[in-house]
């Protein structure tokens, strides 16, 4: 009895100790402190004061300086050379092959149009070609990104064309349309259920082969009187639109269209 | 046999692209009115010579569809097209339209009739067509005698109107209202009714004695009146049809508004008992008063709903002039207006959906609506001076009066009748021979 006491406690104490030694201390690592940054406190007027103009001179040379080494920074002559060293102009082998023509013909107008043609290379060169280069590049990424931007754009309207089969345009196109044609009966009362779902045929040319009320039983119910006047101008908007403004494409996606008409939103007011 | 087999496998392994039905959303629409041409009756020589010897009138033809036409137009809805324009004859179109000549002038609705003289009577038979289907949606004849000539044109502007619009008309319906002559410190007050075009205009009392708020029983011809006999306000009850006027009895104090209930056995109206002004009702068969309301505030303008459970009013309780409504037993106030301004003469539509009034707000009067619960207020007309709407029996258009101002020579002063749709857009004045305020609108002659 006292030894399968003891055992236990012991195992107790054995387990509890393993859990509260390992388990979450051995796991967390030390709370990486920032390192302390010490602050000095400057007075700033002297520097934020406008200084005399031989002061300013030099700031400015200064300033000017500075801006041209960030401007060699911003275009690293490296990946130039790296990404496509084809597509610049290489100035110095240029230069090469004018010199060997000075050397060989002595033909003066030649060599004239050929120094002439170096010096606007010169000229070019002043320009700094590796910001040429880097330009080119911007321009590339640049393209690259407005590629990707019209990517994303023919993604929605591939998402639209998934869900309604037409893109946004084409839908906003047919609906404003059928807005300039669909006199809302303005009696109707705005808190019925009143949704009249036409489903149309359609030709190429957006013209109406046969339009059909998809809950054409309700017409004739009685107490429908205010479904059966929203059908029928719902049904007159569609004969005065056609022919409808349909996609010039596609006609297989769109030969059916179903019309749902709402007038609750606009007899609310 | 295996083969076949494993074709039919393969097609049905074949992707196959197919396309969902296209659904489109048309939550818009416009509020342009619905071009309609109404084509004028047809007519035989022998009815023409008829009517012109009995009812003086050389074309009954086109008198009555002209009535169509105006009352189409003024409800806004419609848009009569120019006579003109019509490129068929009216007894050619009344057998047989030919659709695409009314196409054409893009009318969307077309109606042609035939009036005759037949046995003493006067026949009129009428089609409303949809031009765009190129099918007859109506076809109704009336029988009656010559003289109900104009109501004929309002009955068919009522059945064309509730066909196209899903409501009811309320064109063959009756203003009551107070006709006002004289300088403005001594008004000659007399009531008048008339056609809700402004025609058959008639006076119903001599001017002796002031009357105000004359309102119209909804089930039937009957009215309610306020008129002061020997300086007392005392509600009288007068029948359209008979002449017949009955005291309803004296009230102490002043007192407004007196107005039936929807069902005609009650009126409910305001007086001031003790010196506050309460409100109350008055069962017309056994003449018990009834106290609906019990507040040291001053409550007035009471109005039905239409199945008869609620009442609005308006009450200062909370300070200033408001609207509230309870149920008819006087129980369960609830406030309803919380606007800036003084609100008054709440008026329940006959569809009951909302609640019409008069408020004044920096000096200014506007009509306006809001729903029962007192929500989605819209102002539809500012002016002046102008109070005392009155619906429409199909809860659509507001009747009311409009005065203007005085000038300095104490001149120019007077009172008109206007009318006001839903939308806010169709305001217009109202005809009469003489200065008017108070309407009151009736409910439809015909049901």
């Amino acid at each position: 009895m006292n030894r399968s006491l003891i055992a236990s406690s012991v195992l107790h104490i054995i387990v509890i100790s393993i859990t509260a030694l390992s388990l979450p201390f051995l796991s967390k690592k030390p709370i990486d402190l920032p390192p302390i940054v010490s602050i000095e406190l400057i007075q700033i007027t002297e520097k934020t004061n406008i200084p005399f103009a031989p002061k300013a001179k030099k700031i400015i040379e200064k300033v000017k300086e500075k801006e041209k080494k960030l401007v060699s920074e911003q275009a690293p002559p490296k990946k130039v050379k790296k990404i496509k060293p084809d597509a610049v102009p290489m100035p110095k082998n240029e230069i090469e092959k004018v010199k060997k023509i000075k050397d060989d013909k002595q033909n003066p107008e030649k060599i004239d149009n050929e120094v002439k043609q170096v010096s606007e290379f010169e000229k070019k060169e002043l320009f700094n070609p590796d910001n040429i280069a880097a330009l080119i590049d911007k321009s590339k990424e640049e393209s690259a990104e407005f590629i990707k931007k019209n990517e994303k754009v023919s993604q929605d309207q591939e998402k639209n064309f998934e869900n309604t089969g037409l893109t946004l345009s084409e839908e906003d196109a047919l609906k404003a349309q059928i807005f300039g044609c669909w006199s809302i009966p303005l009696g109707l009362p705005y808190n019925e259920n009143l949704l009249v779902r036409i489903k149309l045929q359609l030709k190429p040319d957006g013209s109406v082969i046969r339009s059909e009320i998809l809950d054409h039983a309700r017409m004739n119910k009685p107490g429908q009187g205010f479904y059966k006047v929203l059908a029928e101008s719902a049904l007159r908007a569609v004969k005065l639109c056609q022919p409808l403004r349909v996609p010039s494409t596609g006609y297989e996606r769109w030969k059916e269209l179903q019309l749902n008409f709402d007038a609750r939103e606009m007899l609310e007011g | 046999m295996k083969k076949f087999f494993i074709s039919i496998l393969v097609i049905f392994l074949l992707p196959t692209k197919s396309f969902g039905l296209i659904e489109v959303d048309i939550t818009r629409g416009n509020l342009n009115p619905l071009p309609v041409a109404v084509s004028p009756l047809s007519i035989d020589e022998n009815s023409r010579k008829s009517f012109e010897k009995i009812l003086k009138k050389k074309n009954i033809e086109i008198e009555i569809s002209t009535i169509v036409e105006n009352n189409l137009r003024t409800s806004g809805l419609f848009n009569p097209l120019d006579k003109d324009a019509f490129l068929q004859a009216p007894d050619i179109a009344n057998l047989k339209p030919r659709f695409e000549d009314w196409n054409l002038i893009k009318a969307q609705a077309l109606i042609t009739g035939k009036v005759n003289y037949f046995d003493d009577k006067l026949r009129v038979e009428f089609r409303l067509w949809d031009v765009l289907a190129g099918k007859e949606m109506m076809a109704l004849a009336f029988t009656t005698v010559p003289n109900n000539w104009r109501r004929v044109g309002h009955i068919i502007s009522d059945k064309v109107y509730e066909r196209l619009t899903g409501e009811k008309g309320y064109f063959d319906t009756r203003i009551i209202y107070v006709s006002e002559e004289g300088p403005k410190t001594k008004r000659i007050k007399k009531l008048a009714i008339m056609d809700q075009d402004g025609a058959n205009n008639k006076f119903l009392t001599l001017g002796n004695e002031l009357v105000l708020t004359p309102r119209f029983n909804p089930t039937s011809q009957m009215v309610t009146y306020l008129s002061y006999f020997r300086n007392l306000p005392r509600v009288y009850l007068l029948d359209i049809e008979t002449g017949m006027q009955e005291v309803v009895g004296d009230f102490p104090g002043m007192t407004f508004a007196p107005r039936f209930s929807p069902d005609g056995k009650k009126i409910i109206m305001s007086f001031a008992k003790d010196g506050n002004s309460d409100i109350y009702t008055m069962d017309l068969e056994n003449r018990i008063v009834e106290k609906i309301t019990d507040h040291p505030s001053i409550d007035t303008s009471p109005s039905y709903s239409p199945n008869g459970k609620l009442i609005s009013f308006n009450s200062d309780r909370s300070g200033y002039q408001q609207i509230y409504v309870m149920k008819n037993d006087g129980t369960n106030v609830k406030r309803i207006s919380f606007g800036k301004g003084i609100y008054g003469t709440p008026v329940w539509s006959p569809r009951g959906d909302l609640i019409a009034f008069t408020k004044l707000h920096k000096g200014k009067f506007y009509i306006g609506v809001m729903r029962t619960d007192g929500t989605g207020e819209r102002l539809l007309t500012e002016n002046f001076y102008q109070e005392a709407p009155s619906w429409s029996p199909n809860g659509r258009v507001l009747i009311f009066y409009r005065e203007t101002k005085t000038d300095e020579k104490g001149e120019g002063f007077s009172a008109k009748l206007w009318s006001i749709d839903l939308t806010g857009y169709n305001e217009r004045m109202v005809k009469t021979p003489t200065d008017g305020s108070d309407p009151s609108w009736s409910s439809l002659l015909s049901d």
